[in-house]
């Protein structure tokens, strides 16, 4: 087993927003967190990546407890990619991309990591933007500087928290694509908390789906998206198909005003 | 953007890259030469009358003695203990000031943060008033400074310790100086409310600042402080840059943030503790130092750092030099002058640039 998550427990004072949380992440497997807005995806991410502490609970990976785990350590196998970023001084994309290197290097930069960033600056299709300002880029392709900067960490598994949420449809998908690449080619894991059903019953290999800080449903796209399953974590009517052997979801309408829509 | 991006060639972006480098490094030299040729002209100017020759003379006999001749002993003791000292007492004061500057504005995300925002100079403000005033203090010999540097120390300490607490994020660190700021404000305009006129005025011109107090001995505490200082925080320089991109991203690059944040706090204070106790408050090169090297050569700390302690050299040694020399016999505060220079500079350089904030 990969990276392994027992009982997790995390809560902010009194508020309780994840309650006995386990998960297991093979190798070479995207797995996609669905449920919606305050069911833990963002904090469950955080907490495996030992950006929050949680009350209790226990985080392996490949065997090792994180918390023996130095930060340093724990940066040469699992790559973050948060919601949103902000930097209130200037930086280049090409420097930010550079950070990702941190945890493979001392002090200083040494050329290889100047040609791996080239690399990934190829990779994720952002070539152009390599000498522009960070701060002066559109939602979109910040979001991409950042998926970048995750990749040219080099990790063995990446947390992505909501990549997609500031991209076009288009770029949606290409990113999506870079990260099942990534993960078919090269065997990495990932972790994915998303909004969009549509996207995670295309990309992702197993749903785990959340709801209250708890886990609702785990398995295949077809066994997790199913109309009982959506209407009890999201409240929602749904029609769900099958495109290209994968789940599609076609929302109708929420669940207390039925009876005015759906007939 | 997108994937139609073929028409820039991976070769053409590296080569960018290391020209946009190069132009920082030359940007570092030119300061350096800028830094010698003040150092040059400083100590030819004064109000006893030495003739460009004469100066040079005494300062090289110190190196060369079978070729130079010093030429008075009058000239060999304004040159190398009133000129010499000062001008490089002025360099390393504003190297700190200037370095202390930029790590606080990075390690607390505000633009706005400095020795004098975060309340440490007016903390060493009202050490030396106790002194003057009341005549109490630490260290008997070193009364006035070694007041100033205890105050100074206390009150980083302090946010340091509610930091640690309360954990170690800026907006706790900027709202706890802004505090002792107001706090040791109030506590000098008590002591002075109480005190008799000549003590005021002694406080007044200490918190004015002066570079007049320089000696080769404070210079020899400052050059060990900032020797040990200096190389610490220029070492962290690559993990400034990612933890401004945000504390999160920061630890998932394996930077341990908070205690980089108190580690670099402590020691920009404490070289601002021993900087301010003997010159006086000079509040404005910690902040305006950082932002006019950003505005040119970018945000990259590697070269924002030491650029940032030699702009600050030269603007705090450069004011000290036409404080002194612009309406001689008088000298100018050099808090002043370091404002009177330094806020044209700054403001034509916001205009210049075309885009937003920077």
């Amino acid at each position: 087993m990969f990276l392994k998550v027992k009982d997790l427990v995390f809560s902010y004072s009194s508020t309780r927003i994840l309650d006995e949380v386990s998960l297991e992440l093979e190798g070479s497997e995207i797995l996609g967190i669905l449920g919606p807005n305050g069911a833990g995806k963002s904090t469950l991410i955080r907490c495996i990546n030992k950006i929050l502490n949680p009350q209790s609970g226990i985080i392996t990976f490949n065997d090792t407890n994180i918390n023996t785990m130095t930060r340093m350590e724990i940066a040469k196998n699992l790559g973050y990619v948060p919601q949103t970023s902000t930097n209130p001084f200037p930086a280049t994309v090409f420097d930010t991309i550079l950070m990702g290197r941190r945890p493979h290097c001392g002090w200083r930069n040494s050329p290889g990591d100047i040609k791996k960033t080239l690399e990934i600056l190829e990779l994720v299709g952002i070539k152009d933007l390599a000498m522009r300002d960070f701060t002066e880029l559109s939602g979109g392709q910040q979001q991409k500087v950042v998926l970048a900067r995750a990749l040219a960490q080099e990790t063995d598994a990446l947390l992505l928290d909501e990549p997609t949420s500031n991209l076009d449809v288009r770029q949606q998908l290409e990113t999506m694509e870079i990260v099942r690449s990534l993960v078919h080619k090269n065997g990495i894991s990932s972790i994915m908390a998303i909004h969009d059903l549509n996207l995670a019953a295309r990309y992702a290999d197993r749903i785990l789906l959340m709801k209250n800080g708890s886990i609702f449903d785990v398995g295949d796209p077809f066994s997790v998206l199913t109309p009982e399953n959506i209407r009890e974590v999201y409240g929602v009517e749904a029609v769900i198909k099958d495109e290209d052997g994968r789940p599609y979801i076609v929302p109708k309408c929420p669940v207390k005003n039925c009876n005015e829509c759906c007939q | 953007m997108s994937i139609d991006t073929g028409s820039i060639s991976l070769e053409k972006i590296e080569q960018e890259y290391t020209s946009f480098v190069g132009r920082k490094i030359i940007f570092l030299i030119v300061l350096l030469l800028l830094i010698v040729v003040l150092i040059g002209v400083a100590t030819t100017l004064g109000i006893i009358d030495l003739s460009v020759l004469e100066v040079y003379s005494v300062i090289f006999h110190k190196f060369l003695p079978q070729y130079f001749q010093v030429p008075s002993e009058v000239a060999d003791q304004v040159v190398w203990n009133i000129r010499l000292s000062r001008i490089l007492f002025g360099i390393f004061a504003g190297m700190g000031l200037g370095i202390a500057g930029a790590v606080m504005q990075v390690v607390l995300k505000n633009p706005l943060a400095s020795p004098y925002t975060l309340g440490i100079s007016s903390a060493a403000g009202f050490g030396a008033a106790l002194a003057i005033i009341m005549g109490w203090g630490f260290f008997g010999n070193f009364l006035i400074a070694g007041n100033a540097f205890i105050f100074a120390l206390i009150s980083s300490m302090f946010i340091v310790g509610i930091a640690r607490h309360k954990g170690a994020t800026p907006e706790i660190m900027i709202l706890s100086g802004i505090t002792i700021m107001y706090f040791f404000s109030a506590c000098v305009t008590l002591l002075e409310y109480f005190a008799d006129p000549d003590a005021v005025k002694g406080v007044v011109f200490w918190m004015v600042g002066s570079m007049g107090k320089a000696s080769w001995d404070k210079l020899g505490v400052l050059a060990c402080v900032l020797a040990v200082c200096l190389p610490i925080l220029i070492w962290k320089s690559w993990d400034f840059n990612i933890i401004s991109s945000g504390d999160e991203t920061a630890k998932s690059l394996g930077v341990d943030v908070d205690r980089l944040r108190n580690l670099s706090m402590i020691i920009s204070s404490l070289m601002v503790a021993s900087i301010v106790a003997f010159t006086g408050t000079i509040g404005f090169i910690g902040l305006v130092a950082p932002h006019i090297t950003r505005m040119i050569i970018g945000g990259d700390n590697k070269y924002v750092l030491p650029c940032s302690a030699l702009v600050g050299g030269l603007l705090l040694a450069g004011a000290d030099v036409v404080a002194q020399n612009i309406i001689p016999p008088v000298i100018l505060p050099i808090g002043v002058m370091t404002a009177f220079m330094g806020i044209p500079l700054f403001f034509y350089l916001i205009m210049r640039r075309r885009k937003g904030y920077w």
